[in-house]
């Protein structure tokens, strides 16, 4: 850090008193929508409409327990588990092959390849969610079994958007292995696989599990897909947010509550790769 | 070493993910060309696919309603990108000293990142709900104001602006940061020694030296704007009338509300082409930039 804008006189336009009253107004301006859910998550139906009360004086978890209770909350929070996390396991291993042939061989056309996959995750997806209704329902049918409404169909669609972030992000990370190293491990006669598990595994590891774990995070906040392309028994828990507000009434409470739920897996993953989080969102263009 | 044998393995391991993204962007691609050529309205006399050509965009190119939903689209992608950017670059350059308690605020402030968006929706729908919500209480209570982002155009913008604000605006920050974190010191130095003011550091030697990582930041966050409907969705419900409904939520309406399948998929094709249009041109202005700085 010797060579950095951060040791030079630059950095005096905040003072530190500025700085500590910026920054605890900000912390305030963060937190405040996110306290107000908990808030909310802890009043009793009659208590939600009262005026609004920034205090907890009182916590009503039937809110909670009602949702745990819910036998369709339920399979959706385990829908949206099984979803994620093999969307995720297989996009990492679909990425970490489709890197290693990106950055090992020169492929004719493969450049034009690598940009093909970006726009699949730059597309809106509005865009998707017709074809992939109308194939899921009308194209791909086999007697009774058709895609709609299946975990499987979940996962696929979710390679749309999640595989070009894995692949960008992934190629990133592997071109900073140095390709020294396969080769010596060539000339020892090691076949490219045992190259890619014994060496690139290995060293790539940190940002496997960065990639694992953003694209779970994207995967499980994903809602406009998993609305349009399910409609009960694969139905994800982000879907049962808009659910709260449409059909019955708004609840506030209990969405609250499933909200608060919805957002903590996200949370605690992002604790662990909170200094990755940059090069991750920025598809490995950006360091830190 | 034998070139085909190993360039063919190169290919096998790119095969699976080709495959995938196959499946599941490409024939749906093709798919909405096909239907995009058909009157398909499960509600119309016929119900079946009946083949009319171009007629669809035809009518596409006259509809307000569509048009209307698409402009609106560009101008909240404009609107926010440009906000997030400014308030981030000072955010940014807030944060590039060390003080005490930064590790933590910058933990906190990075949260809504991760927050799924429609659950980000949920949250501002509370904080704005009328009657319970504390905005419009306090906003009311304090300074007399009415806030219904039920009723009023401007103030359901403004909602829906400070949301995507506070979800966004942490990425914008910390990807800055880390650009300016990467800027070495001696030019800044050099600079300073000769005179130069703050303004002409920032503008002559700051800036030129972040402008990679501003384009990178400004491509992400244009396309994801683009994107991003189901937070919109959530807080205004694309109300009051249509004056928040941005082209996702149109889409999806026409879809699964008027089942009209043909011109959905018209519509659909048409956003679809907008969208890697404009992937291209800031892709081009990305990697053009990048090249002519590396001659």
């Amino acid at each position: 850090m010797n060579t950095k804008l951060a040791q030079s006189r630059f950095t005096s336009i905040f003072s530190t008193f500025n700085r500590y009253v910026l920054w605890s107004v900000l912390t305030i301006f963060t937190l405040g929508p996110i306290y107000w859910m908990f808030v909310v998550s802890s009043r009793s139906p009659v208590e939600v409409y009262d005026k609004p009360n920034l205090i907890i004086d009182s916590f009503y978890a039937e809110n909670y327990t009602k949702v745990f209770q819910d036998r369709v909350v339920r399979n959706y929070m385990v829908n949206s588990l099984i979803v994620a996390t093999t969307n995720a396991v297989l996009v990492t291993i679909l990425a970490l092959f489709a890197t290693y042939a990106l950055t090992r061989w020169k492929l004719k056309g493969s450049d034009s390849v690598f940009f093909w996959t970006i726009t699949n995750r730059m597309a809106p997806p509005a865009a998707f969610i017709l074809p992939n209704f109308l194939i899921f329902t009308q194209v791909v049918k086999f007697g009774d079994f058709m895609l709609f409404d299946t975990k499987i169909g979940l996962i696929l669609v979710y390679c749309l958007f999640n595989l070009p972030f894995a692949i960008w992000l992934l190629k990133g990370m592997l071109e900073g292995i140095p390709l020294e190293l396969d080769e010596a491990a060539l000339v020892d006669r090691a076949s490219r696989m045992q190259v890619l598990f014994k060496i690139i595994v290995p060293l790539a590891a940190p940002g496997l599990a960065i990639t694992f774990i953003l694209t779970w995070v994207f995967a499980w906040n994903e809602y406009l897909l998993a609305a349009s392309l399910s409609s009960s028994s694969a139905r994800t828990i982000t879907t049962r947010l808009a659910e709260y507000v449409t059909t019955t009434g708004t609840n506030y409470g209990e969405l609250a509550a499933v909200a608060i739920i919805a957002t903590l897996p996200a949370i605690i993953f992002l604790t662990f790769i909170q200094k990755y989080i940059v090069t991750g969102l920025t598809f490995g263009a950006v360091k830190e | 070493m034998n070139k085909g044998h190993s360039n063919r393995l190169g290919w096998i391991l790119l095969s699976p993910s080709l495959l995938v993204l196959g499946i599941a962007g490409l024939a749906p691609f093709f798919y909405v060309i096909y239907v995009g050529t058909h009157s398909w309205n499960v509600f119309s006399k016929e119900r079946g696919k009946v083949f009319v050509g171009v007629q669809n965009y035809r009518d596409l190119v006259f509809d307000s309603a569509f048009l209307g939903t698409l402009s609106r689209t560009l101008i909240f992608s404009f609107v926010v990108v440009t906000i997030e950017l400014v308030l981030g670059f000072i955010l940014a350059l807030s944060l590039i000293k060390d003080f005490k308690a930064k590790t933590f605020f910058r933990t906190v402030y990075v949260l809504p990142v991760v927050v799924a968006p429609i659950a980000v929706g949920a949250t501002w729908r509370l904080m704005m709900a009328q009657g319970h919500g504390p905005i419009p209480f306090f906003l009311n209570k304090f300074f007399g104001w009415d806030f219904n982002t039920g009723a009023s155009t401007t103030q359901a913008w403004i909602a829906i602006l400070l949301m995507d604000i506070w979800h966004w605006t942490p990425f914008v920050t910390l990807t800055l940061l880390a650009g300016l974190l990467a800027i070495p010191k001696e030019p800044v130095e050099a600079a300073s020694v000769d005179g130069a003011n703050r303004f002409q550091m920032h503008r002559y030697l700051i800036l030129p030296m972040l402008l990679p990582v501003i384009l990178i930041t400004v491509f992400i966050r244009i396309m994801d704007s683009l994107r991003s409907m189901e937070d919109v969705y959530m807080l205004t419900n694309g109300g009051p009338g249509s004056s928040t409904t941005f082209v996702g939520l149109h889409i999806f309406r026409t879809v699964f509300a008027k089942q009209d399948y043909g011109y959905g998929s018209s519509m659909s094709l048409l956003v679809l082409y907008f969208t890697i249009v404009i992937c291209w041109l800031l892709f081009n202005a990305l990697t053009g930039k990048e090249s002519k700085r590396k001659v």
